[in-house]
């Protein structure tokens, strides 16, 4: 992944001036390289994993789970549990696993972001892939150089981390391993998929039938193994898929920008490298200022003559003391610190200014209106998802559980649950409906926003089901309510026994559907229609009758979040109102 | 060049307009019936416990009887046939709740098949929930795999459009890997609906139908008639080992279904949903559907009069 094409007028493979760099150097940058490809490659197969696609080895009553942690790179992510812990005082089951990181750090640096992070790797390699004309040659040293816009990451880390000590996990809209699942798994993915769906569609309609063949096999591997068997389609993702294109891009310009300027877990591993035992020491009467080692430098930490190396800016990505022909840089452990900066250059004041707007950042977003007085209708959380307030505490909007609902019922809000609850998940029940046993969604959030509830508790076998919402009938579109026609697939679709939707048989008066010869209005009749009602009390707000219900564009009956469990306010029966018990 | 470009023009050129819809001409058939009939063997067969059963007899065992009875499965399957079997995985429902097709029958039906000579054996449907839970936990795609039949998820890609030209039912995409076999099986459970009453045989082929299958409940009748126009099996065999007596069509309480430990075979679709309505204390002028298809000439509501097997 890296330029072969050093400053001047060498040419690739002509042979390396100077002294070469130590064995194990060239042995570690190989090392590092092969690190990345396999972390990426391992991401993106526990995402292509995040799906249900049934087994034929399973057991009828065999329980629905994933069988691989998929969910994994989220738990061992240091900055989604410092914010967690932050906002909730509690480490969230999995969680733990971020002290692996946590402790790599402190011995190694920031190891995670060259070697790990695969959105990391995603950026090393549009770095590479994308320079200008202009980004190369001095241009390109001089841009690796440290700016002082990287502080920016600093800011925004400290911003976040105070939001979370107010109660919002909104730092997740900026943690990069949350970033590469949402735009990713909800824009990329099924992008591809509807592309290749085209083609493959196309050739199935070829009359030749090793053609149809060919292509229909290669559809039903693709949807055993990348995507599902169905299209997927989410809830204004092209914002998503827009900011991740744009990072990208952005690497033509300032390589690397995403980790060097907006990575929140980036500035906090970089704030923990200052302790880290393994570093560089210079000997900088030797340099000759070539600047080979700023070249493919992928933090802009400064490895160069003259200057301090940053420590906390640094990926350990070993390139530097590889491209080094006078013996200037060596990466030891316990090196002295006398050309050093371990701690990040950041301005005092801006930092305060930083740490106020992050504090600032939830009164500002509580007295809009949209979660004490005006709660929107439509924010249907999933199922085992914790109160409101809580859910905002824990959901880092990484969009396991969206990518995981099988039925595609699961979508990043915009501005529904507020702009505190941007990108949050929401049930879109016109889409999709919430699968009747189906818990896969607090199996992989990571935080806990949706609790891991298993089927006896959500279906409610020995004890009150888990509700979302309530279904509402809207008389006026209802085909038997005002048109006169049988229908009730909503009753159908109903999947609670006792059914919620239950159907009252009348004998209707409706008219004749020829006119008279002479336009006299036609005669009357009495039809017999079965008109369906919802129970209050049994509904779960699963939104399977919105789905199915036939009155295509604006359904007749539609589900809203009145009536859910996890809330005491968001109520319309009496007996559900009770402040003394939770659920 | 001006002659390419004139043919080029001519066939690219496109005169606007809603265009005319192709005459409706007659009616799509995907029939997979057998010619071949004995005077002895039964048109309707019921398996149910003999009274010198100890106890109730296996599903596998009832389904032999049965299909014993209708001459066995050598009459409807020849040697290299692939061969479709088109149970009812309709829902994400366990095989106690009575709502899709029981396992046990399905395989049943599969080792006939095979025994039978069949080459390739598919088992395919397309489900009303997410199909990997519905094939998953009906213990279908287990049963049958073990068995070395092909499993078939009702995919995206798998529907074409055809026109059926019914009634109601004109251009649906239809799953392919159902109409592409050289002998279909018809093998749905009996169950309480409660727009249409009783369903079981007929109903069965909504499973064929993609797209938006809920605007047919506005003629559920003239739709089913439509589609067992459409689809005419080689065999169907009517699960009733365990019956849904309520809450139908997709159930969820135990309490809603009872044991019945009886199989239907029969070549005759309408026949089998009209003595099969009468498990659940339904009767056959209450279903418009079979009226229907008797009038249609798919088979007759009076199954009495066929020779009727009771094993």
């Amino acid at each position: 992944m890296q330029s072969k094409e050093p400053v001047g007028e060498k040419k690739r493979g002509q042979k390396r001036l100077g002294t070469p760099a130590r064995p194990i150097i060239r042995s570690l940058v190989w090392l590092r390289r092969f690190s990345q490809v396999f972390f990426f490659g391992l991401f993106m197969y526990f995402l292509f994993q995040t799906a249900f696609r049934g087994s034929f080895a399973a057991k009828a009553d065999t329980a629905v789970r994933l069988p691989l942690p998929v969910e994994a790179f989220l738990l061992a992510d240091p900055f989604v549990a410092a914010m967690t812990v932050l906002s909730t005082h509690t480490v969230y089951r999995g969680l733990l696993w971020s002290l692996g990181i946590l402790a790599l750090t402190l011995v190694f640096g920031r190891v995670f972001c060259g070697w790990l992070c695969p959105f990391g790797t995603l950026h090393h390699f549009f770095a590479w892939l994308l320079p200008s004309k202009r980004g190369r040659g001095g241009v390109r040293v001089e841009a690796n150089k440290t700016h002082g816009y990287q502080r920016a990451k600093y800011y925004l880390m400290y911003a976040f981390l105070l939001a979370a000590v107010g109660g919002s996990a909104i730092g997740g809209m900026f943690d990069p391993i949350c970033v590469a699942v949402r735009s990713i798994g909800l824009g990329v993915i099924p992008a591809a998929q509807y592309v290749t769906g085209r083609g493959l569609g196309f050739a199935q309609n070829v009359p030749v039938g090793a053609v149809q063949r060919g292509a229909d096999h290669t559809q039903d591997f693709l949807a055993r193994t990348i995507w599902q068997s169905r299209q997927f389609y989410f809830h204004q993702t092209w914002l998503i898929v827009f900011l991740l294109i744009a990072v990208l891009f952005a690497n033509r310009i300032i390589p690397r920008f995403w980790c060097r300027v907006l990575c929140p877990l980036g500035a906090f591993l970089g704030v923990l490298a200052r302790f880290a035992l393994f570093g560089m020491e210079k000997a900088h009467a030797k340099c000759t200022d070539c600047n080979l080692c700023l070249v493919n430098c992928q933090g802009a930490d400064s490895p160069q003559g003259g200057v301090k190396w940053r420590q906390d800016e640094c990926h350990m990505c070993m390139n530097c003391e590889g491209a080094c022909p006078e013996d200037v840089i060596k990466f030891r452990l316990l090196p002295n610190r006398k050309s050093a900066l371990v701690t990040p250059d950041v301005d005092r004041r801006t930092t305060l200014a930083a740490v106020g707007a992050g504090a600032a950042f939830l009164p500002a977003v509580r007295v809009a209106d949209a979660l004490d007085v005006n709660y929107h209708s439509k924010v249907i959380r999933p199922p085992g998802a914790v109160e409101e307030r809580a859910f905002l505490e824990r959901c880092i909007r990484c969009a396991e559980c969206m990518k995981v609902c099988p039925n595609n019922a699961l979508h990043p809000s915009l501005l529904e649950a507020g702009i505190e609850g941007i990108w949050s998940p929401i049930l879109i029940a016109r889409v999709g409906y919430c699968e009747h046993s189906c818990v896969l969604c607090g199996q992989v959030c990571p935080t806990g926003a949706i609790q891991k509830i298993t089927e006896k508790e959500k279906t409610g076998i020995g004890m009150a089901p888990v509700k979302i919402g309530t279904a509402f009938y809207d008389h006026g579109r209802c085909l038997p309510w005002s048109m006169g026609t049988p229908c009730i697939v909503c009753e159908e679709f109903c999947p609670t026994s006792p059914k919620a939707i239950w159907v009252e048989e009348v004998m209707a008066p409706m008219r004749e559907a020829k006119f008279g010869a002479d336009g006299t209005e036609p005669a009357m009749k009495l039809v017999k229609l079965q008109r369906p009602h919802v129970d209050p009390s049994l509904c779960i707000g699963c939104g399977a009758c919105e789905k199915v219900c036939p009155v295509q564009d604006q359904p007749a009956v539609y589900v809203t979040s009145v009536g859910e469990t996890r809330s005491k306010t968001n109520v319309i029966l009496l007996e559900n109102t009770s402040y003394t018990t939770s659920r | 060049m001006l002659a390419a470009s004139a043919v080029l023009g001519r066939a690219l050129r496109d005169r606007g307009g809603f265009g005319v819809a192709q005459s409706g001409a007659t009616r799509q058939v995907r029939d997979y019936r057998i010619a071949t009939a004995s005077q002895e063997l039964a048109e309707l067969a019921i398996a149910r416990p003999r009274p010198d059963d100890q106890e109730p007899p296996t599903p596998d065992t009832l389904v032999r009887r049965a299909v014993d009875a209708m001459g066995g499965m050598q009459r409807f399957v020849s040697r290299g046939d692939v061969v479709v079997i088109k149970p009812n995985i309709g829902w994400d429902r366990m095989p106690v709740h009575a709502a899709n097709t029981n396992p046990d029958v399905v395989a049943a039906v599969i080792k006939l098949v095979f025994d039978a000579g069949a080459k390739r054996v598919v088992v395919a449907d397309g489900s009303c929930n997410d199909p990997n839970r519905c094939f998953q936990r009906s213990g279908i795609w287990r049963a049958a795999y073990n068995l070395g039949a092909e499993v078939v998820l009702p995919q995206e890609h798998r529907f074409r459009n055809m026109r059926l030209k019914g009634d109601v039912l004109d251009e649906w995409p239809i799953f392919t890997t159902l109409v592409e076999a050289d002998k279909v099986i018809n093998v749905p459970i009996a169950k309480h609906h409660n727009l249409a009453k009783y369903t079981a045989a007929m109903k069965n082929w909504y499973g064929v139908l993609g797209g938006r299958r809920n605007r047919l409940h506005q003629n559920i009748d003239t739709s089913i008639a439509d589609l067992a126009t459409f689809m005419r099996p080689s065999l169907v065999i009517v699960d009733a080992i365990r019956v849904l007596m309520r809450n139908g069509p997709q159930g969820g309480n135990m309490d809603d279904a009872k044991d019945k430990h009886t199989i239907l075979a029969t070549v005759d679709q309408v026949a089998a949903d009209a003595y099969g309505c009468t498990l659940i204390g339904q009767h056959r002028d209450n279903l418009p559907y079979l009226k229907m298809g008797h009038e249609r000439g798919l088979g007759t509501m009076y199954w009495e009069t066929l020779r009727v097997k009771e094993v």
